[in-house]
């Protein structure tokens, strides 16, 4: 039998319309980005890039007008997704916003939050980060501690999140707290929206990474003051409304292209002297590219029709993960690195900015053994 | 497509599952003539026949997605080979076989001679390896000549056997052909044929053929894990063998949409590198399925009593027919590197993304 359906994505002409609009505009806008600067994939931070994406309407595409947005489809949003991602254009500043703080909002905010938040963020001007981890609590979100307590006319949250993506650059942070501490583990939790730029009590301090790189932060809450009227949907539903968010988080391009960059520079140096044992590793990652992609835009038709594709979404995030975490890997037996040579030099360049980036990529959005458990739970073996 | 091809599905895999209980799958154990005319009789080897000629003018993705189906029960009959044969008859206007068919492209070694008259064929010499080659009726081979491509429409009676099988015991016989055929039997093709093109079309069956082995292989895994009792708790319980099945099924979903990716492109014009793409991907998902499959089944999965093997071989051996993995790879990867880093991603994208209405 077949256990998981894929489905095709529908004809679309309008969507390959706007790949070609899309195509123009990167061409344009990356004309002067080198090769290693594009590496970063969806971590380059470009606030001025992201706005002028907000003026083209591709931020929040699907939404509805009269929240800022264009009512385009899940497929044409897909297109823009992939054509950013290809292109290792600097999509960080509204990544989260749009794929998953935006559309969280949307599906369980207030309408003052919906009328506060969406047309900012698809106007390219809100950037969002979440607040998920903690120190103790990584793959076990249930073992989230921040603490969110009733008070007068909202709450007061203490607590410590940790590895939060951008929370230095962003205006709003969706913060996933334990509103009942009597509660049993799923239950008793909730999302609150915290104004980073604007609540007292929250402290935000870097996290370099291995690179030297300040993307991570710890954001510590002591005594901070929420409005009542930041609570996302309703108190106690947090559990089930991080589910969903998560299904989003999964699904997207995001989950195989984020070697790129690496795998395009691979050819260009290749195509000098393509042999044959260049074109048969060439091919096999092409092969793995053009089912990944297929296997995604199923997911992408999927969340389309309003079904629930957490389960496919998690393998073409496992599939995903090993084929971006394989790239150096094949570049490294292709590729002879000679520091005489400077072509080969900047290769070396891009190759080792990769090189640091795949161990992240089976951690975010969910490590490799959690989605192997989805998996297996969704085979009935747990 | 979906309520048409639902129906078919459900009776090719009632037909099927009739046709082939657990004692007669394996090897080429199912071939009977009552077990084919029960096939004909459905209609299906002339799925991909237009219905103007005759045929049930079904999609590819549903004539090549029933063959998926067929390919759960581990039955065998030469239905996807029949299938392709009567497509490319068809696609020269020549009448379907009587009987199961099979195809092939002339090779080095084959001589074709034509009548100076441009009446009569001769074709002389052995093609190798052909599928199911003992039971075909008709062979449909396909012939460079002259420059252009021609089918020839060759009865039972062209050719002799030595028989040869692969090493899921399919037969994959040495035809010697010696035979004369007249010139309505030999008719010209489009340009969309070629030896390439052929063996394409073939790989697209393959990946569909594995991909519909690969879904039997998760489900006789995943039953046996939560059977086998060890350590006071069936061993689907412990989170290492989890894991591993997580990744037979994560193999099982590309190669299905692989498979369903070389169906669409089976009539493309420009589908020849899509079908690489899948039949490369397929094939890993095989050897990588069908190792986890193994694993977790222990010794009882190395035995001939177990139907494991029925499935396990036939992914060892279709991954290797009408071009490996690295055969395949070499050809996409060749294109891949012609367009160039800079259209290397449109490369992709036309590949993933064609249909026929893009292509109309």
């Amino acid at each position: 039998m077949e256990r998981f359906s894929f489905p095709d994505a529908p004809h679309a002409p309008e969507a390959e319309q706007l790949r070609t609009e899309i195509r123009a505009f990167l061409r344009e806008e990356l004309k002067d980005m080198p090769a290693e600067a594009r590496t970063g994939s969806w971590t380059g931070f470009d606030a001025g890039f992201s706005r002028r994406m907000g003026e083209r309407g591709w931020i929040g595409m699907t939404w509805p007008r009269a929240y800022g947005g264009r009512e385009r489809s899940a497929l044409e949003r897909y297109v823009v997704l992939e054509e950013m991602l290809a292109a290792g254009a600097p999509v960080a500043a509204h990544w989260i916003a749009d794929r998953q703080t935006g559309p969280l909002i949307l599906r369980f905010g207030t309408e003052a939050q919906r009328r506060t938040y969406l047309p900012r963020i698809a106007a390219g001007e809100c950037f969002a980060c979440i607040g998920m981890s903690e120190p103790d609590s990584g793959s076990d979100l249930a073992a989230v501690r921040t603490r969110a307590e009733p008070v007068p006319g909202g709450f007061r949250v203490n607590g410590t999140k940790l590895w939060t993506t951008y929370a230095h650059e962003s205006h709003v942070m969706v913060l996933f707290c334990r509103t009942d501490p009597k509660a049993q583990r799923h239950e008793g939790t909730s999302q609150l929206l915290i104004d980073l730029r604007d609540t007292p009590g929250v402290t935000i301090r870097p996290i370099i990474d291995l690179q030297g790189a300040h993307h991570f932060n710890e954001v510590v809450f002591e005594d901070a003051f929420v409005p009542e009227a930041n609570l996302i949907g309703n108190l106690g539903d947090g559990w089930k409304q991080v589910t969903a968010e998560l299904a989003n988080e999964r699904s997207g391009p995001e989950r195989f292209l984020s070697s790129m960059t690496l795998l395009v520079e691979l050819i260009r140096l290749l195509g000098r002297e393509p042999g044959d044992e260049a074109a048969i590793a060439i091919g096999r990652l092409t092969a793995h590219l053009i089912v990944l992609r297929r296997l995604s835009r199923g997911v992408a038709r999927l969340l389309q029709d309003g079904a629930d594709p957490a389960l496919q979404a998690a393998i073409v995030k496992d599939l995903g993960s090993v084929f971006e975490q394989a790239i150096p890997d094949v570049a490294r037996a292709l590729v002879i690195l000679d520091p005489d040579e400077p072509v080969t030099r900047r290769f070396g360049e891009v190759l080792a900015r990769t090189v640091m980036s795949v161990p992240s990529f089976s951690l975010r959005g969910g490590a490799r053994e959690i989605l192997r458990g989805i998996i297996a739970r969704g085979l009935g073996l747990r | 497509m979906d309520d048409t091809f639902d129906i078919l599905a459900t009776t090719t895999t009632r037909l099927y599952a009739d046709l082939f209980p657990v004692d007669r799958i394996g090897g080429a154990a199912g071939w009977s003539e009552e077990a084919w005319r029960a096939l004909d009789e459905t209609g299906l080897p002339l799925a991909l026949v237009p219905e103007e000629k005759g045929g049930a003018g079904l999609e590819p993705s549903a004539a090549l997605g029933l063959v998926r189906v067929a390919s759960r029960s581990g039955g065998t009959l030469p239905l996807g080979e029949t299938m392709l044969a009567n497509w490319l008859l068809s696609e020269a206007d020549l009448p379907p076989s009587e009987g199961p068919a099979s195809l092939a492209a002339s090779r080095a070694g084959i001589e074709v001679g034509r009548s100076g008259d441009g009446g009569e064929w001769t074709l002389t010499g052995t093609v190798a390896g052909v599928p199911w080659g003992r039971t075909a009726q008709t062979l449909a081979l396909l012939v460079a000549h002259g420059g252009e491509t021609w089918i020839a429409r060759i009865p039972r009676s062209g050719w002799s056997v030595a028989e040869g099988r692969n090493l899921a015991d399919l037969p994959r016989d040495d035809l010697t052909l010696r035979t004369a055929l007249s010139a309505g039997e030999v008719r010209p093709l489009s340009a969309f044929w070629n030896a390439e093109r052929l063996r394409a079309t073939g790989a697209a069956l393959r990946a569909q053929e594995m991909a519909g082995a690969l879904e039997s292989i998760l489900d006789l895994t995943v039953r046996y894990a939560g059977e086998r009792v060890q350590f006071g708790k069936p061993i689907g319980k412990q989170q290492a063998v989890q894991q591993q099945i997580a990744v037979l099924a994560g193999q099982t979903a590309a190669a299905g949409a692989a498979a369903a990716l070389a169906a669409d492109a089976l009539v493309l014009p420009e589908g020849t590198a899509t079908i690489a793409a899948a039949k490369v991907r397929a094939g890993e998902a095989a050897g990588i399925g069908a190792a986890i499959a193994h694993q977790v089944h222990g010794a009882i999965g190395i035995t001939a009593e177990h139907s494991l093997h029925v499935f396990t071989k036939r992914l060892w051996a279709w991954r290797d027919e009408f071009g490996s993995e690295r055969a395949w790879s070499l050809y996409l990867g060749r294109l891949a590197l012609a367009a160039g880093a800079d259209g290397f991603w449109p490369f992709v994208t036309d590949a993933g993304a064609r249909t026929l209405e893009e292509v109309a």
